[in-house]
């Protein structure tokens, strides 16, 4: 049985009338057009789904769309103001932390997610909190080192 | 949607020149031809030609009329960053700014035949002749030029897309101005000389990658995001194991669902949905039986299955006489290496979409193989090859994995049995159950060791893993190497699985088998694992990276086991030296690497900062395959499903990583995205025998393993 579902989105309010079980990572993928969150895993595994709700990283694989009725909903496509890139995102370019680029877009929400709570990350504190986020590609060292870039702003 | 796709996949022009034959979209300017591997003896790799390959050249660059070049290469961007150093490579040649090369990738209609992305190759052996056709291509420019302004080409001086005289800079002409009404073809010859690396402005710095922006905004379109009016997403019936046949199957369920489209071929009964999520659900609603064969194989008796059922040896290196040596030994090691099945588990799950329209299927894929691929698709459909388009977005991430493209041919064969678009995307369980596995490979080593403390035997017998970084570099006078099956090839029988290429196929149980070989018999000698190395190779370029890494390291010599947990591993792969020191800790059984310490030798570097990330990134993911990477099976039925039981490299896990490059601007370009993975497991095994006496014979080093070979020491 559908249901209305209203929340926000990047920003700006959305309204769907949908199956309220449905994946929040394909609602945005299919019904939405926002491809930048991947599916990678499924069971909230690999982190390439993460979005932030709140100010809380979830993997969208594993969060139904009613959950967010009333809600914030930030996607990657949301970082970014206009071309200005979010210093999060210009510093994975700028470090070289993005390879194939599939993981991306989850470990710039994971972290993004983890500056919201605390401005000024700590090594460990990073390593820990990206703990569960995967990168095949094994960039993890310069991830890190954007991650911390970011949080010495602050 | 067609403009879309243009702006953000790697292969820009793909859906802007539509299905013509990129023969007719030459136009006007400038064109040079060239074969996409030069004969030199600095190519190595394998042959290069295949079905459907042009015989003469297989990849152009143009100038256009507007000044505008562009790079026609069947090669494709998986993360490597090659588009990059290819740009690079052009523009330095050309003189001009990289900004202005546009390089158009992996799309069948638009470049001309390539064998594939794979083999550190990229830069190596199909930038080695974009360098020389780009020099051409300025040669051509300044003839023209000569020609116009009345001037012997010595006088003019090409920069920045702008030839001038050299006496009078104000008198010039644009690359634009010259290729404007002209339509030059050339092919390749090797005349007009490369650059020489001390007027390099252009290789050997470190731009940004060009596609950076793309895929930290989400913007980059992998294949899955591609989207088409009335796309059908496919869920397919999988058997439970390899070699499973269907007995019965009940779909009706599935057939009464709204908007489901269920399709029965001969071995493919799928289900298709507008939304992926009903898709699974009709998929989980078809009633299925299978006649499963049983097979007693595991991962602890495969290796002797293999043995059994291995081909006959092959001879791969033959000096001296193995008696002789073995008469000069004073000592004589042998001992045994395994490896199990490995998996690529890269994060994007192997997918294609297809679109049939009219007699032209069109197949978008996540492959680092579109031109073979297109030939599969079309023995597969029956269709002419030029009827099949392959294209190829941003692939995430392929390690070898993504040259094997099942999902493309079930896409295809769905979307002409439905006559919609059909995307085809592995859920994470059936990423690992069709995944091309590095085969499970066995190195049987008998050594010895003379009354001077060097090398007199070394007989050396691989399985299942083939030649590559097992080529002798050690001072040998009695050396053998046999082989017996390789990676893939008629080994796929012997093994459950689909077998393959896994990054630097063969290297890593290689350099692992050699390396902790050679630190055994440096124990034997009492002597220090470095100076042991040093003592047994004359190879210079091998012996500056093991000096420049000890320097680096701040290696002290001392014999193992030193309790201090280092480990020295070196290897050659794909034409580059690499040299790595680890530095690791253990807590009952489980292994944690502090330091590694990397040092390369891969002649002249293209784009530094891209060449160490890829040594970061072979270094971290060389964790995995040393540590932890293991395939857990019985026969054909894969109990590995996801990444609660395969466990790759996580951030806790990364050491500090010094990956240093040795400039050496006399040997060409070699390869990068591949070698510093070969000695990761060697150098964490030897480590791991110098800070506990425990010597492990098989990967992963998993704290069982280490466990168990600790109650027998």
């Amino acid at each position: 049985m559908k249901e209305t579902i209203s929340f926000r989105l990047n920003g700006k309010p959305v309204t769907l009338n949908v199956e309220p079980d449905r994946k929040l990572l394909w609602v945005l993928r299919t019904d939405l057009g926002l491809t930048g969150t991947k599916y990678g895993c499924g069971t909230g595994l690999c982190g390439a789904c993460t979005v932030v709700i709140e100010k809380e990283a979830r993997r969208s694989c594993s969060v139904p769309i009613k959950d967010v009725n009333g809600k914030s909903v930030t996607t990657i496509e949301g970082l970014a103001k206009g071309d200005t890139l979010h210093p999060l995102q210009k510093a994975f370019v700028d470090l070289g932390a993005v390879q194939c680029g599939f993981c991306t877009p989850g470990m710039i929400m994971n972290a993004y997610a983890l500056l919201l709570k605390n401005p000024k990350l700590t090594r460990a504190r990073i390593l820990e909190g990206m703990e569960q986020n995967l990168c095949r590609c094994a960039a993890h060292k310069r991830i890190v080192q954007a991650i911390e870039s970011v949080s010495a702003q602050k | 949607m067609q403009d879309d796709i243009s702006k953000t996949t790697q292969n820009s022009e793909a859906t802007l020149y539509g299905r013509r034959d990129f023969l007719t979209l030459l136009g006007g300017g400038i064109i040079v031809f060239f074969p996409a591997v030069l004969e030199t003896p600095a190519a190595q790799g394998p042959p290069k030609m295949g079905p459907g390959a042009a015989t003469d050249f297989n990849a152009y660059l143009r100038i256009g009329e507007d000044g505008e070049v562009t790079v026609f290469s069947g090669k494709v961007e998986l993360g490597q960053s090659n588009t990059t150093a290819l740009a690079q490579m052009a523009a330095e040649e050309l003189g001009v700014a990289l900004e202005s090369i546009r390089m158009i990738m992996g799309d069948t209609d638009l470049c001309p035949w390539d064998m594939g992305t794979f083999g550190s190759m990229s830069v190596r052996v199909y930038g080695a002749a974009l360098r020389s056709a780009a020099a051409e291509a300025k040669a051509v420019l300044l003839q023209l030029a000569s020609e116009q302004m009345g001037m012997p080409p010595s006088d003019l001086i090409a920069d920045n897309g702008i030839i001038r005289v050299k006496s009078d800079k104000n008198r010039k002409l644009s690359y634009a101005q010259l290729a404007k009404g002209q339509r030059i073809i050339r092919k390749l010859e090797q005349k007009a000389g490369i650059k020489q690396p001390a007027d390099f402005t252009v290789i050997g710095q470190s731009p940004a990658r060009l596609d950076g922006k793309a895929k930290v905004t989400g913007a980059a379109l992998f294949t899955g995001d591609l989207r088409f009016p009335g796309l059908l997403y496919a869920r397919i019936l999988r058997p439970p194991a390899h070699g499973a046949s269907l007995k019965s199957v009940d779909t009706s369920s599935a057939e009464q669902m709204p908007g489901v489209v269920v399709v029965k071929e001969e071995g493919l009964i799928a289900v298709l949905h507008e939304d992926p999520e009903t898709a699974e659900k009709a998929l989980a609603s078809v009633k299925a039986a299978f006649d499963e064969p049983s097979s007693p194989v595991d991962p602890e008796t495969i290796f002797d299955h293999i043995l059994q059922a291995a081909p006959k040896p092959q001879t791969q290196e033959r000096k001296g006489d193995l008696a002789e040596g073995e008469k000069a030994a004073a000592a004589i090691f042998e001992a045994k290496y395994l490896n199990g099945y490995g998996a690529h588990a890269s994060i994007e799950t192997h997918t294609a979409c297809a679109r049939l329209e009219g007699e032209k299927m069109t197949v978008w894929i996540s492959t680092q193989t579109p031109f073979p691929n297109q030939q599969e698709i079309a023995r597969a459909l029956k269709l002419a090859p030029q009827n099949v388009r392959v294209i190829t977005p941003f692939v995430g991430g392929g390690f070898g994995g993504k040259s094997a493209a099942l999902q493309a041919l079930d896409a295809a064969r769905l979307a002409k049995a439905t006559g919609k678009p059909v995307q085809v995307s592995y859920n994470r369980a059936e990423e690992f159950f069709y995944d091309h596995f590095r085969p499970a490979a066995i190195v049987r080593i008998k050594s010895g060791l003379d009354g001077a403390g060097k090398i007199c035997l070394w007989d050396y017998h691989v399985y299942y893993a083939g030649t590559r970084s097992a080529e002798q570099f050690y001072d040998v006078p009695h050396n053998l190497m046999s082989t017996y099956g390789g990676w893939m090839g008629d080994a796929t029988k012997v093994h459950p699985f689909y077998i393959g290429a896994w990054r630097a196929p063969g290297s890593n149980i290689n350099v692992f088998a050699r390396e902790s070989h050679i630190d055994t018999m440096a124990a034997h000698a009492k002597a220090d694992p470095l100076e042991f190395r040093l003592r047994n190779t004359s190879d210079a370029r091998m012996r500056r990276v093991l000096q420049t890494a000890a320097e680096r390291f701040g290696y002290k010599a001392s014999p193992g086991p030193s309790g201090r947990g280092y480990g020295i591993a070196c290897a050659i792969d794909a034409g580059a030296y690499v040299a790595e020191i680890a530095e690791v800790k253990m807590d009952s059984g489980k292994v944690k690497v502090v330091r590694i310490v990397a040092v390369q030798d891969m002649g002249v570097v293209i784009n530094p900062e891209g060449a160490r990330m890829q040594m970061e990134g072979c270094i971290m993911m060389g964790l995995g395959y040393s540590l932890s990477e293991d395939i857990d099976f019985k026969g054909g039925r894969l109990f590995t499903s996801n990444f609660h039981n395969y466990s790759i490299p996580r951030f806790s896990w990364l050491p500090e990583i010094d990956a240093f490059l040795i400039r050496n601007d006399q040997l060409t370009a070699q390869g990068g995205g591949e070698p510093a993975i070969a000695p990761v497991g060697g150098a964490i095994a030897n480590a791991i025998f110098d800070l506990s006496g425990i010597r492990l014979f098989q990967m992963p080093m998993t704290p069982e393993r280490i466990n168990k070979a600790k109650m027998a020491v």
